[in-house]
């Protein structure tokens, strides 16, 4: 489904994806962590090429990202991504956040788009806040609107950006149990989160990155229990007991 | 101090009429030109946006030649001078139409649209980048992303100052009357020159455009109390 081959990036100076080979099957659930900086953000946000990528090549659904004859807007309406800040549409109600994308790119009806949407409102728990406005929402509401408005185009894979990190701790479980559900009912997934509870349940692999590399790919037992890489021992024990 | 108020000049009969006609046109040349400059001020913005080079600097050249020059000057280029420049189509069209009015709407439009265009601009280097970003991680166009996510946020935001650019234009509709628009200004100096009574005609005058002006506030205020407010939180 996703498939990274030697891919590189540079900001400037900084080379913030150094060579990077990954490979995400249809229906797998992959989370990314790593320490801030490690270029795992900037991984997710290649993948529908809100990062163009320098060198190296990236397949996402069979098209090449750097093919000239590639459509990147009708890629990215197969692709979902939830940002950490939310980034619902403050103009517009919660109902048409969701029905926007279907009813202009997908030329859904808006009849038919509302029921859609009224549906997935139901699945985030959210279908009383309708015609609500996002400022009128919780940060763990708002952010279970975006979940609904990245599924309500039908997506082949769902990309998560450090999707609770803005969260107030009360807000976090209610916005990681639409995402588990969401892993459970076989969607494509890659979530960039620091929650190793949700790792641990829900991921098929966890992929561990610094300094721009992946430096640990195992599935989350095996990464959890025993991690080979040093920095990745040092990460987990500081994130799973920060005091020490 | 001898001068007797004549109040009854200015509220009834023939300069009643006159006053009245007046205020219909400075009605008129302020709704079009401030719908006209409004339209114009997007697409200068836009194209002071844009990623072509020569679109950005004609828009940039265009902005800061019509912000820098006097209205008065441009209204009297466009009665005076156009039609030397015109093409001759463009030319016949406006005397049809009433060639002073069209060159007061002109005049008005172009001068108000480069305040407007930075105005615009400005609101929409307000909107978080992030908006942008979440528009066409759905897959919508850069044009479309503007279109149905950036624009309609700017320009909530940018309602405040265009209150000011309406109120602007619609005080400087009063210059229209140098070219012979017979807008309130003009008839309000119609009436001194048939009465003598300046304070009478010009006092009626100044409360009909305090009037104009209090009414163009409150439809923007009420615009934002019940547009921008769920916007905004509350």
């Amino acid at each position: 489904m996703i498939r990274f081959e030697g891919v590189h990036k540079w900001f400037g100076k900084l080379h913030v994806l150094n060579g990077i080979n990954l490979h995400v099957r249809a229906g797998e659930v992959v989370v990314v962590c790593g320490p801030s900086g490690s270029g795992k953000s900037t991984l997710i946000r290649t993948i529908n090429e809100l990062e163009p990528i320098d060198e190296g090549k990236l397949f996402v659904d069979g098209t090449e990202l750097s093919d000239p004859k590639m459509n990147i807007n009708r890629l990215r309406a197969e692709i979902g991504f939830v940002f950490q800040q939310f980034n619902l549409y403050p103009h517009l109600s919660v109902l048409k956040n969701i029905t926007l994308a279907p009813i202009k790119i997908r030329n859904t009806p808006p009849k038919e788009a509302g029921e859609q949407a009224t549906a997935l409102l139901e699945r985030v728990g959210l279908v009383d806040k309708r015609d609500a406005y996002p400022s009128q929402l919780s940060g763990g509401q708002q952010q279970r609107v975006a979940i609904a408005r990245g599924l309500a185009m039908k997506p082949k894979i769902m990309l998560f950006d450090e999707p609770t990190s803005a969260l107030d701790p009360e807000m976090i479980g209610e916005v990681l149990q639409v995402m588990k559900d969401l892993a459970l009912s076989g969607m494509t997934m890659i979530v960039v989160t620091h929650e190793m509870g949700f790792a641990r349940e829900v991921a098929h692999r966890v992929i561990f990155m610094d300094n721009g590399t992946i430096l640990e790919e195992a599935p989350p037992e095996e990464f959890f229990i025993n991690p080979r890489h040093e920095r990745a021992k040092q990460f987990l024990k500081q994130i799973l007991s920060p005091m020490h | 101090m001898n001068y007797r108020f004549d109040w009854a000049i200015v509220t009834s009969g023939k300069y009643f009429d006159w006053l009245v006609s007046g205020l219909y046109v400075t009605i008129k040349l302020s709704v079009v030109s401030i719908a006209l400059s409004f339209l114009v001020g997007l697409v200068i913005a836009m194209m002071r946006m844009s990623h072509v080079r020569p679109v950005r600097w004609f828009a940039h050249g265009y902005l800061e030649f019509f912000r820098n020059t006097p209205l008065l000057v441009q209204i009297f280029f466009w009665y005076f001078g156009s039609y030397k420049i015109l093409p001759r189509v463009v030319n016949d069209w406006m005397v049809r139409q009433d060639f002073e009015f069209t060159a007061a709407v002109i005049a008005l439009t172009i001068y108000t649209s480069a305040f407007i265009a930075e105005d615009i601009r400005s609101g929409v280097r307000s909107i978080p980048k992030e908006q942008m970003e979440a528009a066409r991680s759905s897959g919508f166009s850069y044009v479309r992303s503007m279109r149905y996510i950036i624009l309609p946020q700017a320009v909530r935001l940018t309602i405040p100052p265009l209150i000011n650019q309406f109120l602007n234009l619609m005080k400087n509709s009063s210059l229209a009357m140098t070219i012979g628009v017979a807008e309130l200004m003009y008839q309000a100096r119609q009436v001194e020159s048939y009465t003598f009574k300046g304070f009478e005609a010009f006092t009626a005058a100044t409360v009909v455009y305090l009037g104009l002006s209090f009414l163009i506030t409150g439809l923007m205020t009420l615009y934002d109390k019940m547009v921008l407010q769920p916007i905004k939180g509350h």
